[in-house]
């Protein structure tokens, strides 16, 4: 036998995962040992849990990874989808013991345990991604150590004291308190940069700013709480609004920036929490999903095409317009609207276009990080809406529209 | 937008014989294909010659036939049939093949035919390696580095950069000559040297080496409005270097991060849209550096691969049936998933358990073969397993196997041994799993094996893994439940558990249920549970949640055949179909249970629900326990699926299972020497004297009494495993030493082996009163040759109304005296007009398939019915799936004549000096797969079965003769036949001067002892090796001398087969060529369809002279 000490069968802490239902799992601790609480989500990628776990969207949630074998890859310097890791709890069953991947340094284990993730293994990941899809995305908690010692009674109780996601405001809790600039030259643009946006962080993943500097757009990320004026003191070609955890209807104050951004005619694209708050800004609602989409194999169809895309996809809300056609703004000074993407799987609404002013969205992630690569075209088309925009503002001016497109 | 309206009427190509590299899996995707066509209202025509397929059952298509796939064939189909479209990307590569040559040779736009599913600009851009390259390219991807040099200076400048090792590859030499790895610049300057001799053109391509990276496969679907999805990434467990069907191979890829895998999508995205697959699947394969993630792509398939049936089953998206959809115009989104209902087909699988496949080799049926795994595949099938994690499923594929010593063992490693075996893993072989978990057990670090092996260190920590929980078993004080789960999360059977803490499996089974630790079963859903599944596809794990539904009728459990092997192989699945679909037509809930991934009988719809589990008594047991738990088991079937199930029977009826059909007393009756002699002696009939041995001296007294020579064998095989015609003692001590599995359980039978018998082969079946005579098979190879392996004929040719009669009255006595309620297998020998009884087997045998396509009824449907008490009486009436009257031994003149021919893999097999292996036929079966000739006139269905099995006689030329003195006399008339239709005979001294004396002129080749002769006028005449290399020899026959099958012989078989040239090695054979070869060259072939040869059945039921009225026209 190697000096490798035995963890065959793992006489890690004993751990539960509680949910507030009153279903328990009982496991092995994973990570750090303690006890957190959250909303209970799964999550279907087979690959990419080092961008899942960092991504700021996951914020206050317990994941479920059903993919059984996690951590094998490891965790290295050039994968996290923003400064740390962001979920509450994570639930897997089978973790790498010995990670293997030319980039990796370190295991997944450890690294969980260094920023004080509390997690659980050795559990039903299945039987409990069932349960949540019959029974609706839940709070619960993760316990282990000590605290997995107390009574499942006791243990329910604490779930059910927890915050719902429903009315949680979480945005201004994962964004940047300071703006900072993406250049494109730092990712592989040569030249001038072709477009500036600013682009407001509200959970936004490292790889969004990297899709528009490759393509040569500068991005300044701003905090959640940005005003117009941050906004205007840019003077962008374009506005963004990113991802990001808690429920859309308790983002007023974005809803009111995007507003007055899109009065300005300022061209907009927004991604995830953005397509939710466009959805607001133009007057429609937004609901919970039953037990939302997370994964990176969701098929949705661009209606504008008729094709398919496979994408990545993390959310538990979704706006509420009409499905069919073209259809005014509820609030009116903003034309017409129509949903230009729609999940193949269950119709929920995954992209709006405006038709009369500059403005698009999406649901999902075409930053992908972690997941396919389908649906990049979308920051083209934000390019190609900034560079109408131009024509149209420079249209007296036609010598300097030139001159910027030579560059 | 909807499918197209335009096509009404369909040709769809098979794949033909299963051989290796090309199995089961086309039946699979076929017979899925047929049944989307026919959903779709189209007209359904398919050619494929192998009967044993459940494809060419008539019901699935609207004109079967079975026909040799050659583009003559496949023409004289398209003028007769006239359909719109051929769709040729469900039949390997024979189907692929076939239709390019159908484009080229312009039948295609003659008859307006259009191919649909593939185009050929793709598939050549697809197949052709250097365009495929620039394919590659174009889509900013990398293949492999690669110069042509034509100096050995130019030869050490490329290798500056391309790095060593280098592959070197001499340009236009047969086979491989003067390739090698060069490691140094000294080894590069000595291999380019010789290659650059070797090579016509003076030049050598040089290749940068990606041996040792790692290795994955993408099923990629795409449909005409370009949407494109990858519908399953697979793993090679074992680097690249191996051939993937060759490999232990995992899925979903384990160890790539999201980066690495979308790089490889994105790429193969590229591709295939570069390469123009329009609508279907294809796969493509990639090697990945370890140490920087540099990717190459090796290759595509622009087809449905045996990947693509692997990553059906693998994820439960129907790949052949989507790819037929789309070939039709439907584009993914339009298209249901069938286990979702609700989402469509247009996304990605998710998986949330581990697949894993392991291939199952034949090595010891060609002991003169090099077991080295290469880029060539080997391995004649496969078992999948699923669990959630990866040593759950790794450990279920390797009991699946069913091969002695195919588990993982844990018994301690001395330190010694330790070296060798890393030195050992080196080489990849069928051991090499072994190895590399026996060093680690041994105390060798994962380091060492990654640097000996490149097995992803993270696979060789999970053996690590297995090796620990092993130790965690062993030095367990007792087995409680912790132990127990411990052990079952990572796939520990009952047995290993009883081996590593000295328990029978039966005391740890009884433990383990009593502590309540049994396995739960999930279901395969294609999306990770995100959606509920409406189709009970199952496998076992031990985790926590159950999910197997209530049912509200006892089930009926069919056991499958496991993996394919020499012996067992596609022939069993279809009796385990038919037997399936006739019980759920009778409102039956079935329940199949099977581990190959290449089978029909593993899609899920075609049982009530699918257990893909191990087939061991243990798996059974607990999938039986779990269909007793949601509503009840009837009965378990155990002779449809071979020797896999029949050897569980005695256990699973002592285990309280109801087995249906024949009872295992039954069985054990048939397979117990004593007790059958009992049976035929209460019947009055013999069978070759013989006797059982379990050591050389009483063998040798068995032997000394019988006479030599004589058959020797051990018990209980199927696909006469280790089994020989033995000519002397000093042969029949080698025999009994050599063997290393006789035991007083298992002792050596030996029977006297009747030399010049012609042998029978019956099916029929039995409900305790009446007999259903299937078919009566008499072979073409006399007596010796396994019937496997041997050509036969349905109906009898030679055989007399007598003989008949004597067959039917003996296969009476034998089914009553054994007590078969079902299907029973009895193999005769007719010599001197003696009848005698080889064996029997009660259950359903490798030609029931046959029997039910040459004759038009279906033996495995009525077996199961008989199974549930329905009598033959009922079957020929109320059920009329029986004829009202007679049966299959009923001479019938209008009947056709169907002539099933063995396919051997002899050219797949090297011996360690690059030779292929010998091609002698034998008591030992060595075919993998076989095909159907079938026509009015047995001669012409003799010549089909000969051209479907790739091995078309030549119609002139010259023709090789050599035969053994026993067999001079035989041969004169047959020669003198051919000679008289116009062939050059050639031949060596002795059967020259024989032929001369007949009047045969034969021009006198040299033999290979002789050498080549001196340069002379013609500059030396060759050797018959060097003539046949040449290509100008058109037909060897040779038959061997005695009992040694070494020496000229050999050399001339191996070169015949090198050489795709026919080589016969029986007389019998010969003399039935040379009737087909005149036939040939008299008749023009035509072509009839399976439902046509039955009307002409059912149009003249009784004696009918009027024959040629209702032949085709065209003859």
């Amino acid at each position: 036998m190697t000096d490798r000490t035995n963890e065959a069968t793992n006489h890690s802490t004993p751990a539960v995962l509680v949910l507030e239902d009153g279903r328990v799992f009982r496991g092995r601790s994973y990570g750090a040992v303690g006890t957190t609480l959250g909303e209970a989500v799964f999550a279907t990628g087979m690959t990419g849990y080092q961008e899942t776990l960092t991504d700021p969207s996951y914020d206050r949630q317990i994941v479920v990874q059903t993919a059984p074998h996690i951590g094998n890859t490891g965790v290295n310097p050039e994968d996290p989808e923003s400064r740390r890791i962001w979920v509450a709890g994570y639930v897997v069953r089978d973790p790498a013991r010995r990670p293997s991947n030319w980039r990796s340094v370190g295991s997944l284990d450890d690294e969980l345990a260094r920023q004080g993730v509390v997690g659980i293994q050795g559990v039903d990941t299945r039987a409990i991604t069932r349960h949540l899809r019959e029974h609706r995305t839940m709070r619960a908690g993760i316990f282990s150590g000590e605290a997995a010692q107390r009574s499942d009674r006791e243990l329910v109780d604490e779930v059910l004291a927890s915050a719902p996601m429903e009315g949680s405001r979480l945005a201004e809790e994962v964004s940047v308190d300071e703006s900072y600039t993406v250049e494109p030259s730092d990712h592989g643009w040569e030249g001038e940069p072709r477009f500036t946006i600013a682009a407001v962080d509200l959970g936004i993943k490292s790889m969004t700013p990297h899709r528009f500097a490759e393509r040569g757009v500068r991005v300044h990320v701003l905090p959640a709480s940005s005003t117009l004026e941050d906004v205007k003191a840019l003077n962008p070609d374009g506005f963004f609004m990113s991802n990001g955890p808690g429920d859309p209807a308790t983002a007023d104050g974005q809803v009111t920036l995007l507003r007055s951004v899109l009065d300005e005619q300022i061209p907009y694209f927004g991604i995830c929490f953005g397509n939710q708050i466009l959805g607001r800004a133009l007057g429609f609602g937004t609901y919970k999903l039953r037990y939302g989409h997370r994964g990176i194999n969701q098929p949705v169809l661009d209606r504008r095409t008729g094709k398919v895309e496979i994408t990545s996809q993390n959310h538990g809300f979704a706006v509420d317009a009409p499905l069919d056609g073209p259809t005014p703004a509820p609030e009116g000074r903003y034309g017409r609207v129509e949903v230009s993407h729609v999940s193949l799987n269950d119709q929920v609404v995954e992209g709006l276009a405006c038709l009369d002013i500059p403005a698009f969205s999406v649901q999902y992630h075409p930053e992908a990080a972690a997941g396919p690569h389908d649906a990049a075209y979308l920051f083209d088309r934000f390019i190609e809406l900034m560079e109408d925009q131009r024509r149209t503002e420079d249209q007296p001016g036609t010598e300097a529209a030139q001159s910027e497109e030579a560059k | 937008m909807p499918k197209r309206t335009d096509l009404k009427s369909v040709l769809v190509i098979g794949s033909g014989p299963i051989v290796i590299g090309q199995a089961a899996e086309f039946d699979y995707s076929g017979t899925q294909a047929l049944r989307v066509l026919k959903d779709e209202g189209l007209r359904v025509i398919l050619v494929n010659s192998n009967p044993a397929t459940i494809m060419t059952d008539p019901e699935f298509a609207d004109a079967t036939y079975v026909e040799p796939i050659t583009p003559e064939v496949v023409e004289k189909i398209i003028e007769k049939e006239r359909p719109d479209a051929i769709l040729p990307t469900l039949g390997g590569q024979t189907a692929l093949n076939t239709a390019i040559a159908l484009d080229k040779n312009g039948v295609l736009t003659k008859y307006g035919v259009e191919l649909i599913g593939a185009n050929i600009a793709a598939i050549e851009l697809g197949e052709d390696r250097e365009k495929f390259k620039g394919v590659v390219a174009r889509c900013g991807a990398e293949s492999a580095r690669s110069q042509i040099i034509h100096t050995i200076d130019e030869a050490i400048e490329a290798a500056e950069w391309l790095g060593y090792p280098l592959v070197v590859r001499p340009s236009f030499t047969m086979g491989g000559l003067g390739s090698g790895f060069a490691y140094t610049e000294e080894d590069l300057r000595r291999i380019v040297g010789q290659g650059l001799l070797y090579s016509p053109t003076t030049e050598v391509l040089l290749e940068e080496s990606i041996l040792g990276w790692k290795e994955y496969e993408l099923e990629m679907m795409r449909d005409k409005n370009d949407n494109v999805v990858v519908v399953c990434s697979i793993e090679n467990f074992d680097p690249v270097g191996v051939h993937t069907g060759d490999s232990i191979t995992v899925a979903p890829a384990l160890t790539l991060t999201d980066r690495e895998y979308q790089k490889l999508r994105d790429v193969a995205i590229a591709v295939i849209r570069e390469v123009g697959v329009d609508t279907g699947g294809c796969n493509i394969q990639f090697a990945v550096d370890p140490k920087t993630g540099r990717v190459i792509v090796i290759e595509m398939n622009p087809r449905v691969s045996r990947s693509s049936a692997l990553a059906s089953k693998a994820t439960g998206f129907a790949i052949a049936k989507i790819a037929t959809k789309l070939s039709l115009g439907y584009t993914l989104d339009e298209i249901p998933n069938d286990i979702t209902q609700k989402t469509p087909a247009s996304f990605e699988p998710t998986l949330d358990y581990v697949v894993v496949k392991v291939p199952r080799f034949a090595f010891e049926k060609f002991p003169a073969a090099d077991p080295t795994l290469t880029t060539t595949m080997k391995s004649v099938g496969e078992a999948m397993a699923l669990g959630r994690n990866f040593t759950e499923a790794l450990q279920k594929a390797l009991r699946s196997l069913e091969q002695r010593g195919a588990p993982l063992d844990f018994t301690p490693v001395p330190e010694y041994e330790v070296p060798q075996l890393v030195e050992q893993a080196k080489r990849p072989t069928t051991d090499r799993l072994k190895q590399v978990q026996r060093a680690l057990l041994g105390g060798a670090t994962v380091e060492e094996l990654y640097d000996a092996t490149s097995i992803d260190p993270w696979f060789l920590d999970q053996l690590q893994l297995l090796n620990e929980v092993a130790a965690e078993i062993k030095a367990a004080p007792a087995l409680t439940e912790d132990v127990l789960r411990l052990a079952k999360r990572h796939g520990f059977s009952d047995e290993q558990i009883g081996a590593l803490t000295h328990h029978s499996e039966a005391v740890v089974r009884g433990v383990r249920q009593a502590l309540g630790v049994r396995p739960v079963y999930k279901t395969v859903d294609t999306c990770a549970a995100e959606f509920a599944a409406y189709t009970p596809y199952h496998y076992s794990s031990y985790d926590e949640e159950d999910e197997v539904g209530l049912h509200s009728k006892p089930s009926i459990v069919i056991l499958g055949s496991g993996p394919n092997r020499i012996g067992q192989g596609i022939e069993f699945d279809y009796s385990c179909v038919h037997a399936s679909m006739a019980l759920r037509k009778a409102g039956y809930e079935t329940v199949m249970v099977n581990c190959n991934p290449e089978t029909v009988s593993t899609d899920y719809d075609i049982s009530t629900r699918l257990y893909f589990e191990p087939l061991t008594l243990e798996d059974v047991l607990e999938v039986i326990a779990a269909e007793e738990r949601t509503g009840g088991v009837m009965g378990v079937f155990v002779q449809l699926g071979g020797q896999t199930p029949l050897k569980l029977a005695q256990q699973l009826a002592d285990a309280g299972v109801p087995i249906l059909g024949t009872s295992p007393e039954a069985i054990d009756l048939a397979e117990h020497r004593g007790a059958f002699a009992k049976v035929l002696d209460d019947a009055g009939l013999v069978s070759p004297k013989n006797g059982t041995a379990v050591s050389f001296d009483e063998a040798k007294r068995i032997a000394d009494e019988i006479g030599y020579p004589v058959l020797v064998r051990p018990s209980y095989v199927l696909g006469g495993r280790g089994m020989e015609i033995v000519y002397d003692e000093a042969n029949l001590r080698r025999y009994i030493e050599n063997a290393t599995e006789i035991t007083p359980d298992h002792p050596v039978l030996i029977d006297r082996f009747l030399e010049d018998a012609i042998e029978i082969d019956v099916d029929a079946l039995y409900d305790g009163r009446d007999l259903y005579l299937g078919g009566i098979m008499e072979h073409i190879e006399e007596a010796g040759i396994h019937s496997g392996d041997s050509a036969c004929v349905l109906p009898p040719v030679t055989l007399g109304e007598d003989v008949i009669e004597r067959v039917r009255e003996a296969t009476a006595a034998i089914a009553e005296g054994v007590g078969v309620r079902g299907l029973i297998n009895i193999q005769f020998a007719l010599a001197a007009d003696v009848l005698y009884v080889l064996e029997a087997n009660p259950r359903a045998s490798r030609t029931v398939p046959f029997v039910s396509k040459a004759t038009g009824v279906q033996l495995a449907k009525a077996a199961a019915l008989i199974g549930t008490g329905v009598s033959i009486h009922q079957l020929r009436s109320a059920y009329q799936m029986l004829p009202e009257a007679g049966d299959g031994a009923s001479i019938n003149p209008n009947a056709a004549v169907a002539v099933k021919e063995a396919v051997l893999p002899f050219s797949r097999f090297r011996t360690p000096e690059g030779t292929v292996v010998d091609s002698l036929l034998g008591p030992e079966m060595r075919s993998t797969g076989e095909v159907m000739g079938i026509d009015r006139h047995f001669d012409t269905a003799f010549a089909k079965s000969q051209a479907g099995a790739n091995n078309a006689l030549p119609t002139s030329g010259r023709a090789f003769v050599s035969v053994a003195n026993r067999d001079k006399r035989s041969v004169i008339l047959g020669v003198k036949k051919l000679a008289d239709l116009g062939f050059e005979i050639y031949s060596t001294g002795g059967t020259a001067a024989v032929l001369r004396r007949s009047g045969i002129q034969a021009t006198v080749v040299r033999k290979v002892g002789d050498g080549p002769g001196p340069a002379g006028l013609d500059g030396g005449q060759g050797t018959i090796v060097d003539l046949i290399n040449d290509g100008q020899i058109d037909m060897v026959f040779n038959t061997p001398s005695g009992g040694d099958a070494r020496g000229d012989g050999y050399e001339i078989r191996a070169a015949a087969t090198s050489n795709g040239k026919p080589c016969i090695t029986t007389v019998a054979e010969f003399n039935f060529a040379v009737l087909a070869i005149e036939a040939m060259r008299q008749f023009e072939w035509t072509v009839t369809s399976l439902q046509e040869h039955a009307a002409q059945l059912r149009d003249a039921p009784t004696v009918g002279s009027e024959a040629t009225a209702t032949e085709p026209a065209g003859v």
